[in-house]
């Protein structure tokens, strides 16, 4: 064969290598959405964070608007401490609501913010002070048998903790 | 050596090999003086093919060894056996040619492999080789679209591509024609001359062989066991020469292979 | 019984000694082809020629076997996932799957099959027609000039191959859930990406695809060199490489596998 088809059939499979391995990394990684653009850090601590694990998801109303950077287990209030980066692009008041949820029954678990009412917002560095802790299903269950030795399904008392 | 012929290129002293225990040489004695074409010859299987092998250091003898140009080859490091192995040209039984370069590229491998030399003086060497042996025309081809006989003249001229001071023929006649066998004698005594190498020749083909060189070894047992001019051959009465030259079926060389008595062993057959 | 039991222990003693013979000349072989590693890459178009060779022909197999894994993937992984109503995370099964485990290993068995066969048949043949002789008559060194390009481009094949299964194969998962059985778009690319990680998921499976191009590609270029020059053992030469690149690949998967989830 000439060598100048050789050439290009090779050049062709390397850029298709590199082709598959961006595609790889942007479309089905998440090397783009780990590095949004710009982000700025805030931190929330919760008493018990379930399953949440880095790179989790922080959503608001559903959007994706940020990743979970690093948990850290804060020996002096025996809490978990969160760190959070949020696209820049989105601001949210001091007074934001962060929940630990999990998305379906058994599956991943992510952050929800929920803005609250003031004026002042989140800046770089600050702590989301009103946080609500994971579900953690056997606490829920034991509760649930403590409380009402009912005939309750138990999918509705994980609705109802939801 | 009785021989006086002080000027050898290659020597081969008192050399033993073998594998595994079977000793295939048991202690051979041969010099190939330069500008001269000698032949070695012997029946199937007894090692010709393994001394050309000894002599371009792919082997290593088990007692004695084998000098290039005063040099003892066995031992050479890698890198000073690929300095003597520029000195040899060796033209395999088959040609050996790249199954994947052209008539061309195979000509002009060694010499894009061993210099530096600008395209076009590669080219002009390729030429020349190849016009030496008569294929200028078949340069584009592939070594699959060539007969026996071109592919044994191709190779021939890959082998001295690089002006080797030694040139080995190994079978060079193997399933060629009477015409191209006539065509390879020709080319192996005047690439020889031409070049001023040394030719050394390993062969079992007694007439044609016989027309073209200066000297005959005949090895047979892993010892030489007559050597001369192909004059001084033709003549001789030893038995095994006279068999050899002469092509007789039976002779020192039994037809049979060691067996039993034969009668014994059909009678022994119907007792069964 | 007894009778045959030294016998059959001496058969076994054998194979050991021809195994470790085995792994330390294929080793040399690897020693070697690093001593001609600048050689090799004085001389790029050879390298270029074996990357045609290896990996533009296999580039066919590849794909077409990944479109189809990727779409059983993506069928199995509906018909078990909507069991538990969690139909969306199908993107995660088969990118998952892809990434870590079927990418890298089922490439090195196509490629085993398809590229390193040819390059055992076609050495072993190089040193049947003493191809490998000429050469090193004419003080060429047939590692230099025709093992270690094979070697490299090997090397460099199989990562692009790997990454290309499992590229493709996300889009034959793609195929079959989003427009055929009708999963959500969104939902299946964002869960995928929510779960890929890049470093723990996709650098792995290329780190694995490495290992497998190196033994593989060594497995081929081995049995080749060492092949008896017969064309009898030439063909046992290429049933060898592929028996023994498989198992190789697969036993490796294993220990790079554990040592990626340990880590």
């Amino acid at each position: 064969m000439e060598r100048t088809t050789i050439d290009l059939w090779v050049g062709v499979f390397v850029a298709l290598g590199l082709a598959a391995i961006f595609g790889l990394a942007l479309k089905v990684g998440n090397l783009t959405s780990s590095n949004i653009g710009e982000t700025y850090t805030v931190t929330a601590a919760f008493e018990n964070i379930g399953g949440l694990k880095p790179h989790a998801p922080v959503k608001s109303a559903g959007v994706v608007i940020g990743r979970v950077d690093g948990i850290v287990f804060d020996s002096k209030d025996y809490e978990a401490k969160v760190t959070i980066k949020l696209d820049k692009r989105y601001k949210f008041p001091t007074d934001t609501f962060a929940n630990i949820y999990t998305a379906g029954l058994l599956g991943e678990q992510y952050i929800g913010l929920e803005a609250g009412g003031e004026d002042a917002q989140l800046k770089n560095g600050d702590k989301i002070s009103h946080t609500q802790d994971a579900v953690v299903l056997e606490k829920l269950i034991s509760q649930f048998l403590y409380s009402k030795a009912s005939d309750n399904k138990p999918s509705d008392s994980t609705k109802a903790a939801e | 050596m009785h021989n006086i012929m002080s000027d050898n290129i290659v020597e081969i002293d008192n050399l033993s090999f073998g594998f595994k225990g079977r000793l295939l040489h048991k202690g051979i004695n041969m010099v190939f003086p330069r500008g001269k074409v000698v032949a070695i010859m012997g029946g199937s299987g007894s090692g010709k093919t393994t001394l050309l092998r000894l002599i371009g250091g792919q082997l290593k003898p088990n007692i004695g060894e084998v000098r290039v140009d005063g040099e003892v080859v066995h031992k050479q490091s890698i890198d000073g056996l690929y300095q003597l192995r520029r000195k040899m040209g060796m033209l395999f039984q088959f040609g050996a040619l790249f199954t994947d370069l052209s008539v061309f590229e195979n000509v002009a491998f060694p010499i894009r492999e061993h210099t530096n030399l600008p395209e076009s003086m590669v080219r002009d060497f390729v030429m020349l080789k190849l016009n030496a042996v008569g294929l200028r025309g078949a340069q584009s081809l592939m070594p699959t679209e060539l007969s026996g006989g071109m592919a044994r003249r191709v190779a021939l001229a890959r082998a001295v591509a690089l002006d080797p001071q030694i040139i080995m023929y190994d079978e060079p006649f193997a399933g060629l024609d009477p015409i191209s066998m006539g065509v390879v004698c020709n080319l192996i005594r005047s690439l020889n001359d031409a070049l001023g190498a040394t030719t050394i020749v390993v062969t079992h083909d007694v007439h044609e062989t016989f027309s073209f060189v200066d000297y005959v070894y005949f090895v047979s047992g892993g010892v030489v066991v007559a050597e001369g001019t192909p004059d001084e051959l033709r003549k001789s009465d030893m038995p095994f020469v006279h068999q050899f030259v002469h092509g007789e079926a039976d002779g020192p060389v039994p037809f049979h292979y060691p067996a039993p008595d034969y009668k014994k062993e059909m009678l022994r057959g119907h007792d069964a | 019984m007894l009778k045959g039991l030294p016998k059959a222990l001496a058969g076994l003693g054998n194979r050991t000694i021809e195994g470790i013979w085995r792994i330390g000349a294929g080793a040399r072989l690897f020693f070697y082809i690093w001593f001609y590693l600048l050689e090799s890459f004085k001389r790029p178009r050879l390298i270029v020629r074996e990357i045609y060779a290896t990996g533009v022909l296999s580039l066919l197999i590849i794909v077409v076997s990944a479109f189809f894994v990727g779409m059983v993937l993506g069928l199995q992984g509906y018909n078990t996932l909507q069991k538990y109503g969690s139909s969306e995370a199908i993107g995660v099964l088969v990118a998952l799957s892809l990434v870590r485990e079927l990418g890298p290993v089922v490439t090195a068995l196509l490629f085993a099959g398809r590229a390193g066969t040819a390059i055992t048949a076609e050495i072993g043949l190089m040193k049947a027609t003493e191809q490998l002789s000429a050469m090193e008559m004419m003080a060429v060194s047939p590692v230099a000039r025709v093992i270690a390009p094979r070697f490299w481009a090997g090397f460099i094949s199989m990562p692009i191959l790997a990454a290309l299964f499992s590229m493709v194969g996300v889009l034959g998962g793609y195929f079959v859930a989003v427009p055929i059985i009708g999963v959500d778009a969104g939902a299946f690319w964002s869960q995928m990406q929510a779960s890929v990680d890049f470093r723990d998921d996709i650098v792995n499976g290329i780190i694995k695809s490495l290992v497998f191009g190196v033994v593989c590609t060594l497995i081929a270029l081995f049995e080749g060199y060492d092949a008896p020059p017969t064309a009898e053992g030439v063909s046992r030469a290429t049933t060898r490489t592929v028996v023994n690149s498989s198992l190789a690949v697969l036993g490796l998967d294993f220990i790079l596998t554990a040592f990626m989830i340990g880590a």
